[in-house]
């Protein structure tokens, strides 16, 4: 068989899967796309390791090791979604715009504050309908303390930070 | 065509188009499922390739527990079960331009260096669990060590991150 | 003496300093009266010694070496600068004096004393001065002093224009004047009045008529001829002395001095003296015919100067220097009483407008004999002062239209100057007849209480007019001034035939308006010329309003171009930057915008245009 075949199918399956992850707003829709960009990349794996008949069989043991790091990825990354959507009641990505530059030349936008709301009290908000598409100006306050990064420190509480 | 190639050229068609609409499909939970159908469709991929054991391990982790995982979570976040709207957001023409740029490099880049190679698929080594399975713990045997501590640290991580009052409170 | 000669712009120079400083009103007045006295009793020794007994001198100090045209300062003493210096001194004491009684009720009179003072030094600078920067030092504090008093009373609307006006227009012609300095330096090698003069034979005849011509424009400004002359009726707003001293007697009459100056540089550009001559023709004639039709009594006047002022021009542009000369001196005595008895008349009756005097001779006799020997003088009725002088304007004008003289002017420009010179003649006696007619013969045509004004405003008068009956007899020996200022050869003083002919014109336009009074005392003579001709008389011939059209509005305009260009190119250059930036930077802000996507789909295009690279290249 020639060694296109899955090659071509790996690149295909890894296009469609950035386009995946750039382009959908659910939060979990990303995180499948990441899955499809990780089967695409164990693909390859497996077929370079039987095209080079590898004695070690390393391709195969990566396959697996990625198989087991992907599924341990999904599990944390889960975690966070779900402590954000208790924090904010949304997992619309473009919500989650606390590294956006505080735009101290505001021209008269709207703040788009994302609205806190406490776990117990959240109402069924359908993901991504709370905030409308808030690519470009975001003003959301100062940012919560450089490198705030997804899980690392608490997502700000109520947004009353200056 | 040698009849792996046909083989595979379906699971492939299967597998993209799958892809595709896990992509762009407009309900959440059909996303998952077709997710299911592209696992399942590469699970195929590697039996052609003679991976079995990886082939296997796929269906086991990624489509019986990863997307067990996903679907928790789609329940979890209130996803919409119907047909949603504004399942993309406003990058969806660059994200497409990204991904047609993508999609061009590689198969352009694999296409021109691979031109010449073949998968002796009928005498390949077999990638039985006991091939496998062998190397796995024999020379991988410290990767594999150290995932499992990975695999530890995810634990512990999930169950901080699930904790729920992070962030209201210094509850140290 | 002579080497002192410094000391007579010094003098009131430090009454100037003075008032600084806050003194109370006497003693200011002490002081300015000081420095003028003072002045006056080092000038009369001077005049003396350099005119009299003909001695000169000149002293030298070097200011400058800016390597090429060294700058220097220093005075030089003649007979000219002596007997000019003289009567600038005695005008400006008499002025000073009766300022004392004028502006008692003044509150500034403190500033305007200092000025006054300040003035007078400026032009004994001018008249002293022995180098060409100096002259031109004092000609341009002359001119500050000149816009400070014309704007004295702030309260008048019209004062502010006025001064800025006079200014501007002597500016005007003071750029041709000092390019013309400069171009005469430049090839002269020396600022020196004397080392220019006697370079002047060498310079070619293009260059001292390009100088000369440019020096022409300085002298029509300070000289207010046409068509720089729209400055001096408006000048009248400042107070009645200051137009006495200044616009009467020394500031245009230092157009004049420059000229008898630097004569000889005007000989040998006989182009200049035909300029000369038509622009003297021209503007006695407009300014006596102006003068015909004005209501205020200081226009007329003032008017009445721009035409006698031309009188002098005319002279000297027919080679008739010690006429100018002359005239110089007589006019600066008859008409500086004219002016202060025109300043009694507003200080008795609060109005200058002859429209609402009328009969005022009984009221103040001696302010009505004052104008009256004034105005004979001014006409040039014998024996009276002007008499001789005016003759000899005639006499000379004649003679340029006999025989080319040396001087080299034409005889047609001549023949002009002497037919404006009678018809001028003419005119003077009708707006001078007119004067004294409205504003003290016939009714009273308002009610008021006049008087003679105060000794210390009468003294000046009374003493003015006894010079100006005197002052003529400078002219008994034909050959005293020309003596005294340095030019021999000429000769002035009574002619016959010119006396007759110049009688008779003055006889006939008195006449006329006598006449025209007559029909009707209580009316303006002039009505009968109709009311078109009148106003445009009154306006001068409209040169004013042509100057307006032509010169101020597109100049405004200009200015309110460069102003908004500035602020809108220039400083909107500046604060385009600034906006600039942050246009800028709320654009890169949007890079920030804390979408993940965003950043991801960066990252993604970033690699596959890295990858692309490599891949073409390798």
């Amino acid at each position: 068989m020639h060694l296109l075949f899955p090659l071509v199918l790996s690149a295909l399956l890894f296009a469609v899967g950035v386009y995946g992850v750039l382009a959908r707003r659910n939060v979990v829709l990303v995180l499948m796309s990441v899955e499809l960009m990780l089967n695409a990349v164990n693909l390859d794996l497996v077929a370079f390791d039987v095209w080079l008949r590898d004695a070690l069989h390393a391709g195969q043991s990566l396959a697996l090791f990625v198989i087991t790091i992907a599924a341990a990825e999904v599990g944390l990354g889960l975690a966070i979604v779900l402590q954000v959507f208790r924090q904010r009641a949304t997992v619309a990505v473009d919500a989650l715009d606390e590294l956006a530059e505080p735009d101290t030349l505001v021209q008269g936008g709207a703040p788009a504050e994302p609205v806190a709301v406490p776990a117990s009290a959240a109402s069924p908000v359908p993901a991504g309908a709370a905030t409308g598409p808030a690519t470009g100006s975001a003003e959301s306050g100062a940012p919560r303390g450089s490198g705030a990064e997804r899980g690392d420190a608490p997502a700000g509480g109520p947004a009353g930070s200056p | 065509m040698s009849g792996y190639e046909v083989v595979f050229t379906l699971l492939g068609v299967v597998t993209v188009g799958s892809a595709v609409l896990v992509v762009t499909t407009r309900n959440v939970v059909r996303a998952a499922l077709w997710l299911v159908v592209t696992l399942g469709a590469i699970a195929g991929c590697y039996l052609v390739l003679t991976a079995e054991l990886v082939a296997v391990v796929q269906l086991l982790i990624y489509v019986g527990a990863v997307v067990v995982l996903l679907l928790f979570a789609v329940m979890f976040t209130r996803a919409p079960i119907g047909p949603a709207t504004d399942l993309d957001t406003g990058n969806r023409p660059v994200a497409v331009l990204v991904a047609l740029a993508t999609a061009g490099l590689l198969v352009v880049l694999l296409v021109d260096a691979f031109r010449q190679a073949y998968v002796t698929v009928g005498s390949a080594p077999p990638g039985s669990a006991e091939a496998v399975g062998g190397a796995v713990f024999r020379t991988w045997v410290l990767p594999f060590e150290v995932v499992s501590v990975l695999l530890l640290a995810a634990l512990v991580g999930a169950v901080v991150l699930s904790r729920p009052d992070i962030g209201t409170a210094e509850s140290r | 003496m002579i080497a002192a000669a410094w000391l007579l712009p010094a003098l009131p120079l430090l009454a100037a300093a003075a008032g600084l400083l806050p003194l109370s009103r006497r003693a200011t007045a002490v002081l300015a009266v000081a420095g003028a006295a003072g002045a006056t009793v080092l000038a009369a020794p001077l005049a003396v010694l350099t005119a009299g007994r003909g001695q000169h001198g000149e002293t030298a100090h070097l200011l400058a070496p800016v390597g090429g045209v060294d700058v220097t300062a220093g005075t030089l003493a003649d007979g000219l600068a002596g007997v000019v210096a003289l009567m600038v001194c005695l005008v400006a004491l008499a002025v000073q004096v009766y300022s004392v009684a004028y502006m008692r009720d003044d509150g500034h009179y403190r500033a305007y004393a200092a000025e006054v003072s300040l003035f007078t030094a400026a032009m004994l600078t001018v008249v002293l001065a022995a180098d060409l920067l100096v002259l031109l030092v004092g000609w341009e504090v002359m001119g500050l002093c000149s816009y400070l008093l014309i704007g004295h009373y702030r309260y008048l609307p019209e004062a502010p224009g006025a001064a800025l006006k006079a200014f501007l227009v002597t500016r005007v012609g003071d750029i041709g004047f000092l390019l013309g300095i400069l171009l005469l330096a430049v090839h002269a090698g020396t600022f020196r009045i004397t080392a220019i003069l006697a370079a002047v034979p060498d310079l070619p005849t293009a260059t001292l008529t390009t100088a000369t011509l440019l020096l022409l424009l300085g002298v029509a400004g300070k000289s207010a001829q046409f068509p720089l002359h729209t400055w001096l009726p408006d000048a009248m707003a400042g107070p009645t002395p200051i137009s006495a001293l200044i616009h009467a007697a020394t500031m245009v009459a230092a157009g004049v001095y420059l000229v008898l100056r630097l004569y000889p540089a005007f000989v040998a550009a006989p182009v200049t003296l035909a300029v000369l001559g038509c622009v003297a023709a021209v503007t006695m004639l407009l300014g006596a015919l102006a003068a015909l039709a004005q209501d205020d009594l200081k226009r007329v006047l003032a008017w009445s100067t721009v035409s006698q002022l031309a009188y002098m021009l005319g002279a000297l542009s027919v080679g008739g220097v010690a006429a100018g000369a002359f005239h110089l001196l007589t006019h600066a005595a008859f008409k500086a009483l004219l002016f202060l008895a025109a300043g009694a008349v507003l200080h008795a009756t609060g109005s200058v407008l002859m429209s609402r005097l009328g009969g005022l001779r009984r009221a103040m006799p001696i302010t009505y004999a004052a104008t009256v020997v004034g105005g004979l003088a001014l006409v040039g009725v014998p024996p009276v002062s002007g008499w001789l002088s005016k003759d000899a304007v005639l006499e000379s004008a004649w003679a340029a239209t006999r025989h080319e003289l040396p001087s080299g002017v034409t005889r047609w420009v001549a023949a002009v100057v002497l037919g404006s010179a009678l018809a001028t003649v003419g005119l003077t006696a009708a707006y001078v007849t007119r004067l004294v007619l409205r504003t003290f013969h016939g009714v009273a045509r308002s009610d008021f209480a006049a008087a003679d004004p105060p000794a210390l405003m009468r003294w000046p008068i009374v003493l003015l007019a006894a010079t100006a009956v005197v002052h003529g007899s400078i002219g008994v020996r034909r050959t005293w001034l020309p003596t005294w200022i340095g030019s021999p050869e000429e000769s002035v003083g009574a002619n016959v035939v010119a006396t007759v002919i110049a009688v008779t014109l003055a006889a006939g336009g008195a006449l006329l308006v006598v006449v025209a009074w007559r029909l009707d005392p209580a009316e303006d003579p002039v009505r009968l010329l109709g009311s078109r001709v009148v106003g445009a008389l009154r306006a001068g011939f409209y040169v004013d309003a042509a100057q307006d059209r032509l010169v101020v509005r597109p100049v405004l305009r200009t200015a309110r171009l460069v102003s908004t260009a500035d602020s809108v190119l220039v400083d909107g250059a500046v604060e385009s930057t600034g906006t600039g930036s942050q246009r800028l930077g709320r654009l890169l802000a949007r890079l920030e915008a804390g979408n993940v996507q965003l950043y991801l789909t960066g990252l993604a295009t970033g690699a596959v245009l890295v990858a692309l690279a490599v891949a073409v290249t390798v």
